[in-house]
């Protein structure tokens, strides 16, 4: 019979002594181990869980223990932890190359799947809206008309003017060498209507509504409010996502073209205060650059690219997890595939449109 | 036995914005209680609660710990009163982007010097405690809801409080399992030594556990009684109370003599 006699502080605060040190003490052939403590013991549960493993290796060893000198509260603590769930616990380790490789695989094939469905949902939800038989909500519709264009002005009309401003800056200096100034309204009217005009409000968009988009979503799913419309049997795409698409898609091409006006105004500043143009020369050279075709160019772009904004927001906000950093995790990838689409976008449909 | 006052409410108030809640609470609690903060759904327990843990600060009043003024100090003061007592949200409020491990090990990070194994190898011991082991690596939404109170109860004792808060800990579950986390909460507060202050209104949780109680109530915006809940039943004269205790019939249930 082997006595451990426990004295001083066993909190979590003070040092305490390593187990290994104490087992080697306890003879091999011990057929008891009796643990008590005097009045000096002050003891936190570590105390606890030093007993725990001190008490695991006696039972492998088969050594009997007696504990009822011990505190009340301590031997309670142990006899909680013993009503143990014995669930093993999940496979870790690092996955073999093969297995991560079909895994990636897999992945990428469901999301595949869920993109098309995703899709499908979309499409099968607007034909449902034509014929009036979904239920939707106009107050969110106009809602959300008013925080993709209203709320929307005034970061737009900052960086379009300054785009025009840089545009007719840039073009200044290199078309001073040929002493074809007058140009630069040419240039700065071309490049806002047909690329910068609609690719600005796009990026602008996509930082601020397409991630709003994906965090308000992706907040629901995690309070389980979608699961909760999916069993009033209210689709939550034609109730969720078509008045957030719809709306972004009704007001990008607004916001294209004040984009537009507003950088061609940019361009105006410079022209006017820099190169000496009268204001009246500046519009004349700038409307006999643009045609009607080409603003519709812009126009269309602009509408293409909400639907991509749109779709990648509501898309990842659907799909999010349901922790806090599954939701920040969605936010970022749909700025980053909006971002993406655009510009893909913009390549083809250039191409297409200079056919 | 006269316990020691380890908590004191005087005459809190509480309001949001000009909304008063609140008005005159008063109250007391030893050491070693199981107290229950009771009364009907939005009459104010959580945010009593949250004056306790200082969350919301009373638009008057003091709540005194020991006999330190909790809401005079600063912010400081205040977390150092805190760190002595673990508090279990009525919604669980794990952090749902960590595993239950990270959980429970995060206040031991924050407030000891243990090195990483003695901090694996207690939470580890925290969540048997709770009947939680091996489901360290679990994310809180891979959880039934009864297992995430659970399991935000092992991150509550994580450092042995002194105090130990809980708003509403068997709302959701299944009558056995409100009953063995109540017995788990009078096991925990025998072995830890703790304060228990439990808000709550399970009538059989109010009689089963508790020493001391208060009742508060919305349309009176104040409290209706103080005591413990079986004399309360027997002894109240408001009909508030009497109804609240007995469900509406006017008598005592019978099982709460066993
Ligand atoms: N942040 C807040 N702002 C304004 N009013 C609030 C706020 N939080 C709570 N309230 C109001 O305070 C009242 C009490 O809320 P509280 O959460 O304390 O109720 P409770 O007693 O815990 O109810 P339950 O049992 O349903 O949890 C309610 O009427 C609620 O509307
Ligand atoms: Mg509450």
């Amino acid at each position: 019979m082997v006595t451990l006699r426990l004295t001083g502080c066993w909190k979590s605060s003070c040092s305490i002594p390593e187990l290994d040190h104490i087992l080697q003490q306890i003879p091999d052939d011990t057929p008891a181990l009796r643990i008590t403590c005097d009045r000096s013991l002050v003891w936190d549960s570590i105390l606890a869980v030093f007993l725990n493993r001190l008490l695991t290796y006696c039972r492998n060893k088969s050594i009997a223990t007696n504990l009822s000198d011990l505190p009340s509260g301590v031997r309670t603590l142990l006899a909680l932890a013993q009503k143990s769930s014995n669930r093993p616990p999940k496979a870790t380790g690092r996955p073999g190359f093969v297995y991560r490789l079909g895994t990636l695989t897999i992945n990428i094939f469901t999301q595949g799947k869920e993109l098309v469905n995703f899709t499908g949902e979309i499409v099968l939800s607007l034909m449902l809206l034509v014929r009036g038989k979904t239920y939707f909500r106009f107050r969110d519709f106009f809602y959300f008309l008013q925080n993709c264009g209203a709320d929307a002005l005034p970061i737009v009309s900052l960086i379009s003017i300054l785009v025009g401003v840089i545009l007719a800056f840039v073009g200044a200096v290199q078309l001073r060498m040929f002493g074809a100034q007058i140009y630069v309204a040419n240039l700065v009217a071309l490049s806002m209507v047909l690329e910068m005009g609609a690719m600005m409000s796009a990026v602008i968009m996509a930082g601020r509504t397409g991630a709003s988009f994906a965090a308000q979503l992706g907040t629901m799913q995690v309070n389980e409010e979608i699961d909760a419309l999916r069993t009033l049997g209210i689709s939550p795409v034609s109730y969720l996502v078509l008045p957030r698409m719809l709306a972004l898609i009704c007001m990008m091409p607004l916001l294209c073209i004040y984009a537009d006006l507003l950088g061609i105004a940019g361009g105006a500043i410079i022209g006017t205060g820099m190169l000496d143009f009268s204001f009246y020369e500046y519009i004349m050279q700038t409307k006999s650059a643009i045609h009607l075709d080409q603003i519709s160019q812009g126009l269309i772009k602009s509408a293409v690219y909400g639907v991509l904004i749109s779709f990648s927001g509501c898309y990842q906000g659907m799909n999010s997890g349901r922790s806090a950093s599954a939701v920040g995790e969605a936010t970022t990838s749909a700025v980053v595939l909006s971002i993406v689409l655009i510009v893909v976008s913009d390549a083809i449909m250039t191409v297409i449109f200079s056919l | 036995m006269s316990a020691q006052k380890v908590l004191s409410v005087i005459d809190v108030s509480s309001a949001y914005g000009d909304f008063v809640l609140l008005e005159h609470i008063t109250f007391t609690i030893k050491r070693g209680d199981i107290f229950i903060i009771m009364g009907g759904s939005g009459c104010g327990k959580s945010t009593m609660l949250r004056h306790l843990i200082g969350l919301k600060r009373p638009y008057k009043g003091r709540v005194l710990y020991g006999d330190k003024d909790f809401w005079a100090g600063d912010e400081e003061d205040r977390q150092q009163i805190m760190r002595r007592a673990g508090v279990l949200y009525q919604s669980g409020a794990l952090w749902s982007s960590m595993t239950l491990t990270e959980n429970v090990a995060l206040p031991l990070q924050r407030y000891t010097d243990l090195r990483p194994a003695a901090i694996n190898e207690l939470v580890e011991f925290k969540l048997s405690l709770v009947g939680l082991d091996g489901f360290g690596d679990f994310y809180p939404a891979e959880l039934s809801g009864g297992m995430r109170k659970r399991a935000a109860l092992a991150r509550a004792i994580a450092l042995d409080p002194e105090f130990l808060f809980f708003d509403e800990p068997s709302a959701g579950l299944d009558p056995v399992s409100s009953r063995r986390l109540d017995e788990l909460i009078l096991e925990l507060r025998d072995s830890l030594g703790a304060t228990v202050i439990i808000v709550t209104h399970e009538l059989a949780s109010i009689y089963s556990i508790a020493t001391n109680a208060v009742f508060l109530d919305r349309e009176a915006k104040t409290m209706l009684a103080t005591g413990n809940p079986k004399t309360m039943v027997r002894e109240s004269t408001n009909p508030v109370v009497r109804d609240f205790l007995t469900r509406g019939t006017g008598k005592p249930p019978e099982w709460m003599y066993e």
